[in-house]
């Protein structure tokens, strides 16, 4: 009876993001509170409506106790699951079983970070895995770019379809307000790009950006009374197989082949009927690998799937509509964006709406290729 | 073996203190099965009683990145190496440029003394 999930029991009612790209002058704790009154705001509730509350802040371990003193609330449940960039995602099954089975009325998910007006640098407290540490390598980029020469070398991926996947990240993102790369990107200029860690060029890499979001959940019947367009969870799973990647049986192949599967089979879709994707892009690599892995191509042919601005504005798949990570945001833990993208798009509010997007998939990814989790949003009609 | 947990030291520790005398070891099931690394107290899944045993030293690399450094400093090479028993494991390869090496290519371990305690290095087979 494992993997049962309450589909489209519960939804999101409300979301924001706040002080993406710059946000100086601001403490992490600080943002994610400002995200959460914004997204109360956008459900049409108060504070005090708030009963769960899910968070993870890279630099406050305890950072569910800190959130609610900051709030003033006393939730029935805390929870600061940490799985990198992927948390918000196990943040949010749990909070989906929960409200369904009523020990909560109303949930938090809140993430914020001034990972770049806070001095620029990453500013994760994670660290290779202390048997990779005896060769020290640069934290995560090593591991990301070892996927990417294995995949070039299995599968004859080119640094132009690494390329491909910048350029239609910064597209969407030169449509979108909210983003902060948003000068023009070829594919000569990736081409050209300073390199980092071969194969990948300071191109492929993720923004270091400041930014914050909250999502407001509750069960379905309520969210039908809040102002918006009450968007239903069909689906969330969250796989682990390593913590390093180095321990990876296939370094080609993510956890995201297992949570992807199983998030699509509690919402009873195939990637056929998916309007439109927000796969959490730390580097190029990811979105093919995870393109792969979640059954939109083959193995192997994740670079020639995304030649020809195929997942750009006017492609045929729509991915990463905001600009993703990289070229929208990244304030260190990306996964929260991805689905407030995708509950955008549901609503038709996004900044580049995809016409009549009925089912969105957001993706999230943490550690080192490591942490996969899978969520599945749809419009109030497809419950 | 004694008997009493608690005056052993970790597997952690068996495997470093192994390193510092120039061994490089391995474990595998007690009476065979794969072999694997990091070290254990017990196989992963089956929970099998284990067994040290020096690895080959032999090696094939699986995948490689040059990391850049601000000039003058050159760029080094990470690397995952895939040992001849089975295991992979992450390391930096020594006595190669960037034409030089290519995944699939022979390695061999090689462990030297380092400030920070024992390295283990991996350069191309056959200049051991």
């Amino acid at each position: 009876m494992a993997d049962r999930f309450p589909r489209g029991r519960v939804a999101i009612r409300g979301l924001a993001t706040y002080g993406l790209g710059e946000c100086p002058g601001h403490t992490p704790i600080e943002m994610a509170a400002r995200a959460i009154r914004l997204a109360l705001a956008d459900a049409g509730l108060g504070v005090a409506a708030i009963d769960g509350l899910f968070v993870c802040l890279a630099d406050d371990l305890f950072a569910g106790l800190s959130l609610a003193q900051y709030l003033g609330l006393h939730p029935r449940f805390t929870d600061n699951n940490r799985t990198g960039g992927a948390s918000f995602f196990s943040h949010l099954a749990t909070a989906c079983l929960m409200l369904e089975a009523g020990y909560l009325d109303c949930a938090v998910i809140a993430y914020g970070s001034n990972q770049r007006s806070g001095g620029g640098k990453l500013s994760t407290p994670a660290r290779p895995d202390s048997w990779d540490a005896l060769a020290a390598p640069p934290y995560p980029l090593a591991y990301y770019a070892l996927a990417a020469a294995r995949h070039a070398h299995q599968y004859g991926t080119t640094r132009a379809q690494l390329a491909e996947v910048a350029v239609a990240a910064r597209g969407w993102a030169m449509g979108n307000p909210e983003a902060f790369a948003r000068t023009p990107l070829a594919i000569a200029d990736c081409l050209a790009a300073r390199m980092v860690a071969t194969p990948l060029c300071v191109r492929d890499c993720c923004l270091v950006t400041d930014g914050a979001a909250a999502l407001v959940l509750t069960r379905m019947a309520e969210a039908r009374d809040g102002p918006a367009l009450p968007v239903p969870v069909l689906g969330v799973a969250a796989a682990t197989w390593y913590n390093s990647l180095s321990q990876a049986e296939d370094i080609t192949t993510t956890a995201a082949a297992e949570s992807g599967a199983r998030a699509m089979a509690m919402a009873g879709v195939s990637p056929a009927q998916i309007d439109v994707l927000q796969l959490y892009d730390a580097f190029t690599i990811n979105t093919i690998l995870f393109l792969e892995d979640l059954g939109f191509c083959a193995k192997g042919e994740g670079g020639a799937f995304v030649e020809g601005g195929r997942i750009g504005p006017g492609g045929s798949l729509p991915v990463n509509t905001n600009g993703g990570g990289l070229s929208c945001c990244h304030p260190g833990m990306y996964g929260l964006f991805t689905m407030v993208e995708a509950a955008r798009q549901i609503r038709g509010s996004a900044a580049t709406p995809v016409p009549g997007a009925r089912i969105a998939l957001a993706h999230g990814n943490g550690g080192t290729l490591s942490a996969q989790a899978t969520a599945l949003f749809g419009h109030p009609d497809t419950v | 073996m004694s008997g009493d947990g608690m005056s052993e030291v970790g597997p952690a520790q068996v495997w470093q203190a192994a390193l510092a005398e120039g061994r490089l070891l391995l474990q595998r099931p007690v009476g065979g099965g794969k072999a694997l690394f990091p070290p254990r107290d017990a196989a992963p899944g089956s929970g099998a009683a284990l067994e040290w045993f020096a690895a080959s030293g032999r090696a094939v690399l699986y995948s490689l990145t040059w990391v850049q450094q601000r000039p003058p400093a050159a760029a080094y090479a990470i690397a995952l190496v895939e040992l001849a028993e089975g295991p992979r494991l992450m390391a930096r390869l020594d006595g190669l440029d960037g034409a030089g090496a290519h995944i699939g290519m022979a390695l061999a371990a090689r462990i030297t003394p380092g400030a920070d305690g024992p390295a283990l290095t991996f350069i191309p087979a056959g200049e051991a």
